[in-house]
């Protein structure tokens, strides 16, 4: 009697121990892997509120003087730098712009390529993706040509554009993955319950591809966010720049560089695409596709 | 509510002809089971009535009006799909629901429709959960509470009861039947399971591939298939169907399978002969018409026990003739081992006589 219990109370602690060691094991590798970039952010961090930083991190002069700029205009040397907010909200424009046209048209024409019988569709498909092989670089003065054609030189409204549009088919392509995985029965099941075609798709196909969705609006922010090399062609108006200009331009105007300034518009800079990911990623992660027979 | 009529209806997929020159018509509030081996088409013909696939040629009438082209939504047809096809990102409530919300229905009669139809599927104490959270048997019956909610003209069900246990299909064999008939709504209910089909239809058709084999009541398919494949695809145990001739011999008529001779009577004799294309037929008789006798009388099949299959209420015993095997039915506690030889009396009667080259019944 002592003894079965014996075993029976020690079992599930050897279970317990292998659980935690399995679990340390794994925070160990994950820890390890995200190591150096959580010590350059932190490294970033110390940076942007010390006037110097000790043996690489630590930290020494608390200062704020590093995000003066969040408040002020900041004089640079001779030139003073334009005022923060208005630069943020350029680069918020274009992130949300590339999103928003983004998003809708290759919800749109991923669902077409999933669903409906498009000619050439394969041959289409493989183009999009060899396409995607060239750089967009290449692109730029024959893009630079067109817009200026349209007459949209100088404006925020070139960048997002020109941004979307190279990002449109690769955004597609991702997409119509999700779509081709919504079974045709649950879509079937919509239309003879009594939807139109339209609302099968908004009220039940949409929901069920909302991961699909955040995906691309993730990379879509991103890639309008992190957007230089167009917005420093097509745009000549420094009050129409966006950050990751503004940011070139702490570094290259002069010989010596302010690196707490520099951190700290770093940081500020990395902010907005996190708080986006977190709401993207809450409002559109974890959309089960089960109460199908075999799935 | 409505009477359901298919004209010619076809469905190609490229080379594959998965639903062939369909021709049927169905009364108002029928119930017709559709009957066939996998892959014969009949999960396509439904989507076809549904109006999700597209004929490719033929017609499809409900009462007088040519529906064919219509929208599936303007069908009102509700349909249990093979797969159930549950909305995923909605709740059982919501699951149900939606057909009656698409209707714009006032929100208490919604409330009240699918809490009434919940409890007749017994899935009342699952509203709360989502699709993920139940078993396939419950997915099943939500499935069916889907389609029965919404008062449709015709209801399609795609084998709606394949994932219940033996006692709850039974059950629902009888609430979907009863449920049917005081509705009155025409019904088409797909299912490989025959004794399903001869035991819930008023009608059954019975298809193979792509091909309608034969329309008619439980009760005629099995006492009268039209052709050798109705003839051993209904019943269980199935017919013993074989290979034979047929021919006149001084005055009488004779079925001969070589390890036996049958004389037939007169007057059957002549109604195969004056049917027959050729003399090649096949010679069938269900097991239950076919008595053991321990010796040989006129008119009997001799061969030796190979094997007993008993299934408590019957016994199904294999008797090898030659190099065949004829099932035969009795009664449990008969004195019967393997290796005794045994005579089959055939009750001439109920024998059926199949054309080889047509495949068809000739009586
Ligand atoms: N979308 C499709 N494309 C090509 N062939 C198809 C398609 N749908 C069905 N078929 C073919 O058509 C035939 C009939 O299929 P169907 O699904 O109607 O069979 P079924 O009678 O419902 O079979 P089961 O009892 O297995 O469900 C099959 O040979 C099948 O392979
Ligand atoms: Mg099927």
């Amino acid at each position: 009697m002592g003894r079965s219990q014996e075993i029976y109370i020690r079992a599930p602690r050897f279970g317990n121990i292998n659980r935690i060691l399995g679990k340390a094991v794994l925070y160990g590798v994950v820890t390890a892997m995200t190591l150096p970039i959580i010590i350059m952010y932190l490294w970033l961090f110390m940076q942007s509120v010390s006037e110097k930083v000790l043996i690489g991190f630590i930290p020494s002069g608390f200062t704020a003087d590093g995000w003066r700029f969040l408040w002020g205009p900041v004089k640079f040397g001779e030139v003073l730098l334009p005022p923060i907010w208005p630069i943020t909200l350029n680069s918020l424009i274009i992130a949300l712009g590339v999103t928003g046209i983004e998003v809708s048209i290759a919800l749109m024409a991923g669902y077409a390529l999933s669903r409906l019988r498009v000619p050439f569709r394969d041959s289409f498909l493989i183009l999009i993706i060899i396409l995607h092989a060239f750089p967009g670089i290449t692109l730029l003065i024959a893009i630079f040509y067109l817009l200026n054609v349209m007459g949209l030189i100088n404006t925020l409204l070139s960048v997002i554009i020109a941004k979307a549009a190279l990002e449109i088919p690769m955004a597609t392509w991702l997409i119509k993955g999700f779509f081709d995985a919504v079974p045709w029965d649950v879509e079937a099941s919509a239309l003879v319950d009594g939807c139109s075609r339209l609302q099968a798709w908004y009220k039940v196909i949409l929901p069920l591809v909302k991961p699909g969705v955040a995906a691309v609006a993730i990379f879509a922010f991103l890639a309008g966010w992190n957007e230089f090399i167009y917005a420093l062609t097509f745009i000549f108006d420094p009050n129409l720049y966006p950050l990751s200009i503004h940011i070139i331009g702490l570094i290259g105007e002069f010989r010596y560089v302010d690196y707490t300034l520099l951190a700290a518009t770093a940081l500020f800079y990395s902010i907005p695409p996190l708080v986006f990911f977190v709401i993207t990623q809450k409002a559109f992660m974890k959309v089960p596709l089960v109460g199908m027979k075999g799935a | 509510m409505v009477r359901v009529k298919l004209d010619g209806l076809s469905k190609y997929f490229g080379e594959v002809k998965a639903v062939d020159n369909l021709n049927l018509s169905i009364k108002d509030g029928e119930f017709v089971a559709f009957l066939g081996p996998s892959g014969c088409g009949k999960t396509t013909t439904l989507l076809m009535i549904a109006g999700i696939y597209r004929p490719t040629k033929g017609r499809i009438y409900f009462d007088d009006m040519d529906i064919t082209n219509i929208a599936p939504k303007d069908r009102n047809v509700g349909m249990v799909f093979q797969s159930y096809a549950l909305y995923p990102h909605m709740k059982v409530y919501d699951n149900i629901a939606f057909p009656l919300k698409l209707k714009k229905l006032p929100k208490n009669e919604i409330d009240r429709k699918v809490k009434q139809v919940a409890k007749l599927m017994q899935i009342d104490h699952l509203l709360d959960r989502y699709p993920r959270q139940l078993s396939g048997g419950q997915q099943q019956r939500v499935a069916l509470a889907r389609a029965l909610v919404k008062d449709a003209y015709v209801l399609l069900m795609d084998e709606p009861l394949s994932n219940l246990d033996a006692k709850l299909r039974i059950l629902m064999r009888a609430e979907l039947k009863k449920l049917q008939k005081e509705l009155e709504v025409t019904t088409i209910y797909v299912t490989h399971d025959q004794v399903e089909a001869m035991s819930m239809a008023d009608r059954i058709a019975v298809m193979n591939e792509g091909r309608l084999q034969q329309y008619s009541t439980p009760d005629e398919l099995y006492d009268k298939p039209a052709n050798i494949f109705v003839a051993g695809f209904i019943g269980s145990p199935p017919m013993n169907l074989i290979d034979a001739t047929f021919r006149e011999d001084s005055g009488g008529y004779l079925v001969d399978a070589g390890s036996f001779k049958l004389r037939l009577e007169p007057g059957m004799g002549e109604v195969v002969k004056n049917n027959l294309t050729g003399q090649e037929i096949i010679f069938g008789a269900r097991p239950e018409n076919m008595e053991i006798v321990e010796a040989a009388e006129d008119n009997t099949i001799e061969g030796t026990v190979y094997v007993l299959e008993p299934l408590g209420r019957d016994l199904i015993v294999n008797v090898k003739v030659n190099d065949y095997m004829i099932k035969a039915l009795t009664k449990p506690g008969v004195n019967l081992n393997p290796g005794d030889k045994v005579w089959l009396k055939v009750d001439l009667d109920k024998i059926h006589i199949f054309d080889k080259k047509t495949g068809k019944a000739v009586i």
